[in-house]
């Protein structure tokens, strides 16, 4: 309980971060988990993390990609084959997002306790 | 490629061969020229002089930048390609660009592609493809270089030969789940240039995305295109040119003429035959049974297009 209340609180600052574009690196002993992307496809496409989680978007494809939120508060850089994205996610809530350059590639992250 | 040859490939999986005959097959473009109003298309490296009336070409999807082994070096493939529209008999008027000039809408990119391109010594037209609105500013450095009277995100329409050119921008604003876009601004542009226009003013589109749905669930295909078609339709000949898909494509729709152009950077998969549309190894022994494959031309006095296949081999 102790470790999840102080997860929270540091999101609040990260959460604002993200809302303007940045994108931090997770407090140390929060939980990590990666997204593939594979022949135009987030896998999972559906993922369900706990908050204050950071994922790691990794790009396998020989194509450009990014992510970008479908409500507009976040928009990642665009990263080329083997590269990534970082971004922490704190506020519980369903985020959809998609991809920039190929916006028929979509996937969802729900944050819930 | 190499790995279905049984060559030595080396560390990208390509050897000097296979690189050679990938070039082959994307260093292509097509010539267009207009006579009477009716445009016609050829492969260059066939093309034969061609009598009175407008000549162009058109390039598109040089992706200078590209290192990946379907093509490590897309820019000796545009020069190849501009070898050929050099080496015509019948001086264009100018090249057209339907976009995707660069990979990451780096400035060395942009710096590359310019310098190649310069060698044709032709005025160029261009549109941008999403792969040169990808710098920080969202198209900023697309438009400082080819946004000179232009508007928005880079549309803008121009008049030769009687001819009324429109180059249209469906690569900014996309929506989750969706295709290219072309958005309200833009079709209100299109239909207020278009008011006042004779029906029997050639028309002759060009922007990135295909106009009609080639593949949707690739994307390869454009939300709202038809909102700019339903304005394009009472004009007797309308020819809509497109990149973006990597190979040639046709079709017909009253009097309107859609076709896309090849790369010159690499091929990417007919939709339904690979999993996604990426950038597509070709094996080498298919190689020139793909070169020039298929010759398109609009016929003078034809309403619809005639499509020739002509392979090389097999």
């Amino acid at each position: 309980m102790t470790r999840l209340k102080w997860c929270r609180l540091r999101g609040t600052g990260i959460v604002m971060l993200a809302m303007a574009g940045l994108f931090v690196s997770a407090a140390a002993q929060a939980e990590e988990v990666t997204v593939t992307i594979d022949n135009f496809t987030y896998k999972p496409e559906v993922l369900t993390i706990k908050p204050g989680t950071t994922v790691t978007f990794v790009n396998h494809d020989d194509i450009p990609h990014s992510i970008v939120d479908n409500g507009g508060k976040f928009r990642s850089k665009v990263f080329d084959t083997d590269e990534s994205v970082r971004m922490t996610f704190d506020a519980a809530g369903n985020l959809t997002y998609f991809c920039g350059l190929h916006p028929h590639m979509t996937g969802r992250i729900v944050v819930a306790p | 490629m190499a790995s279905d040859s049984g060559r030595k490939a080396d560390s990208f999986g390509v050897d000097r061969r296979g690189a050679l005959e990938c070039m082959l097959w994307a260093g292509t473009g097509v010539l267009w020229t207009i006579s009477a109003g009716v445009p016609t298309s050829s492969l260059i490296g066939s093309a034969k002089a061609q009598g009175a009336g407008l000549s162009f070409v058109q390039i598109s999807d040089s992706h200078i930048g590209f290192d990946r082994p379907a093509n490590p070096n897309p820019l000796a493939t545009l020069e190849e390609a501009i070898g050929k529209v050099q080496a015509m008999p019948a001086k264009p008027a100018f090249m057209i660009h339907t976009g995707d000039i660069t990979h990451l809408s780096k400035p060395k990119e942009f710096d590359d592609a310019a310098q190649a391109l310069g060698k044709l010594r032709l005025d160029g037209h261009y549109v941008p493809g999403e792969h040169d609105v990808i710098d920080e500013g969202t198209g900023k450095a697309y438009l400082e270089r080819y946004g000179k009277g232009a508007r928005g995100a880079g549309w803008y329409a121009f008049d030769q030969n009687g001819v009324h050119f429109i180059g249209l921008v469906n690569v900014v604003n996309l929506k989750a789940g969706g295709m290219g876009n072309l958005g309200d601004e833009q079709l209100a542009w299109l239909a207020d240039d278009l008011k006042g226009k004779s029906s029997s003013t050639p028309i002759v589109v060009f922007a990135h995305i295909p106009l009609w749905t080639v593949a949707p669930d690739w994307g390869w295909g454009t939300e709202d295109s038809a909102k700019a078609i339903a304005l394009l339709a009472r004009f007797g000949s309308v020819t809509v040119l497109n990149g973006h898909i990597h190979q040639t494509m046709q079709k017909v729709e009253g009097n309107i003429t859609f076709h896309t152009a090849r790369s010159t950077a690499f091929p990417q998969p007919a939709p339904g035959t690979a999993p996604s549309p990426g950038p597509k190894l070709v094996p080498a022994g298919e190689l020139r049974g793909l070169l020039g494959v298929t010759n398109v031309t609009y016929r003078t006095g034809m309403a619809r297009l005639a499509i020739t296949d002509t392979a090389l081999a097999g």
